[in-house]
């Protein structure tokens, strides 16, 4: 028997073959979202969807020009963003601290894991009407609701970070003589770090929700109160405007977030991504 | 140096009585789960004996007590190969300077400077381990702890790392406990090897290796000195592997 091996052809090999796949890859993820826009504006166009819900993409992007001139989408987007950040902070601050020292404590853990539990799985849009009663309706209450969900998923990611890191790694710092201090900055944080950021993710995502939620609940300004003013006068096409907004943030900010991850992990190499 | 330790708790060790002098290599064997881990963390300070006593003969007080290869990965992975073998020193508050000369110095002893810069993970397992034996080292220690620290890599990485461990040793003489399951290992490495029981552990003899250094690994394998102390090791062992048999079965 022979086993003939033929030798790639330069253009078409193996490497060749996985160029074109990457860029028919590409042209197609490309070209997806174009051809949905265009048979939206096709179907819009003849008829057969009801325009006043689903206004054609061209009408979508038209709305945009006047509240741009106004400077209107731009206060309320910037609005949202500080509601976000702060309320962000708030949250995610002492989460990060008490996460690392529950998950270093077991004492801390036994004492805190019961109220975490039973606080956890309350939906947080439940509660917004509890903030506006004890916050008020001004900017106090929207940090609270940001700062409540982003809370318990960073908390609870980070206590499960520090649980993750090998015991081994807390015996090597305690045997070459590391303080609490120490070990906290050598060991436990840059440890728990990769989930840490798995919780920083999912807080922003869920902090995007809410500010929209308690904006659209209660408040004068802010993307979610734009978009209830929008349906509340029936300008379809603003609303729209405002969601595209909305999803541009959260693309933005998670492409932020990547970059974030591999400038604080450069240990993972190229598994993070 | 010398230090004796004793453990009346029935759980783990029982009666260790063991001295070890100063500058000398001493290898533990003994059956799985006879407590040799649990003797070198008390040690290493990182378990308490709950009786018996530990001295140990404290030439500088400036030094830290021990320094502990540990068993596999031990190395951080979120730091550069030279953060991690200057770790121990840097928890010692050694200035910066210093710092970097012994790191450099000890990267080259266990050739690692080119990879200075790198993460554990861009490292083979025995590259980390010797980041792993450079960082114990560095801290310059009363005494070297050595937990199977070759245990995870391959047959012919061990071979190199046990030649550059002794390399490193002869050149710098530390006292160090060096624990083991190979008696093949504990005879290439040691001046002396002490047997230990099956839980609970205690001291069931030992033996001098009286092998002539420097040692070459491949070359005293084959040697008939060599041979005749495996058999002085393997039959006070053989006993204490067949209990700890007995003992898994019943």
């Amino acid at each position: 028997m022979t086993v003939k091996v033929r030798p790639a052809r330069a253009t078409g090999g193996v490497s060749g073959r996985l160029a074109e796949g990457a860029t028919a890859e590409r042209l197609v993820s490309v070209l997806s979202p174009i051809l949905l826009l265009a048979l939206w504006e096709a179907l819009g166009r003849a008829g057969a969807l009801d325009t006043r819900f689903f206004p054609p993409p061209s009408a979508i992007a038209g709305a945009f020009p006047p509240l741009l001139r106004s400077g209107e989408l731009f206060d309320h987007t910037a609005t949202s963003l500080g509601r976000i950040v702060i309320g962000f902070l708030i949250g995610a601050v002492p989460a990060l601290v008490l996460g690392i020292a529950m998950g270093l404590s077991r004492l801390l853990r036994a004492a805190l894991n019961p109220m975490i539990g039973a606080l956890y799985p309350i939906p947080k849009t439940a509660i917004l009407p509890l903030l506006l009663l004890i916050f008020g309706t001004g900017e106090a209450s929207k940090y609270a609701a940001v700062a409540i969900g982003v809370f318990f998923l960073v908390l609870l990611n980070t206590i499960a970070g520090v649980l993750s890191i090998e015991p081994v790694y807390l015996d090597v710092g305690r045997h070459f003589g590391a303080s609490r201090v120490q070990i906290f900055r050598t060991v436990a944080l840059p440890g728990a770090l990769p989930l840490i950021l798995t919780g920083i993710r999912l807080g922003w995502g869920t902090a995007l929700i809410l500010i929209v939620v308690a904006e659209i609940f209660a408040a004068r300004s802010g993307l979610g109160s734009f978009i209830n003013n929008m349906y509340q006068t029936f300008q379809v096409e603003n609303m729209y405007a405002g969601l595209i907004v909305i999803s541009v943030i959260g693309y933005v900010s998670f492409l932020i977030l990547d970059e974030l991850q591999r400038w604080l992990i450069p240990w993972r190499g190229s598994r993070a991504v | 140096m010398r230090f004796a330790l004793r453990r009346g708790d029935l759980v783990a060790l029982n009666d260790v009585n063991l001295q070890v002098r100063d500058r000398e290599f001493c290898c533990i064997v003994g059956p799985s789960g006879c407590g040799k881990t649990t003797l070198l963390r008390i040690l290493a300070g990182l378990e308490r004996q709950t009786t018996g006593e530990l001295h140990l003969l404290v030439r500088d007080p400036a030094k830290p007590l021990t320094a502990m290869v540990f068993q596999e990965q031990s190395i951080f992975p979120w730091m550069t190969i030279e953060d991690n073998v200057g770790y121990g020193l840097r928890m010692r508050g050694v200035h910066q300077s210093v710092r970097r000369r012994l790191v450099a110095h000890y990267l080259e002893k266990v050739g690692l400077s080119h990879f200075a810069r790198a993460y554990p993970h861009q490292l083979s397992g025995g590259m980390k381990q010797r980041a792993g034996v450079a960082r114990a080292f560095a801290t310059d220690p009363e005494i070297l702890l050595m937990d199977e620290p070759f245990a995870s890599v391959d047959e012919q990485t061990r071979a190199l790392l046990q030649e550059e461990l002794l390399r490193v040793w002869e050149s710098d003489r530390k006292t160090v406990v060096y624990i083991t399951h190979s008696i093949d290992e504990a005879l290439i490495l040691g001046d002396r090897v002490v047997v230990m029981s099956a839980r609970p552990g205690h001291i069931k003899a030992e033996i001098e290796v009286t092998l002539p250094r420097p040692r070459s690994v491949y070359e005293l394998k084959s040697t008939p000195e060599f041979a005749e102390l495996i058999a002085r090791v393997w039959h006070p062992l053989r006993r204490e592997v067949l209990g700890s048999f007995g003992a898994l079965a019943s």
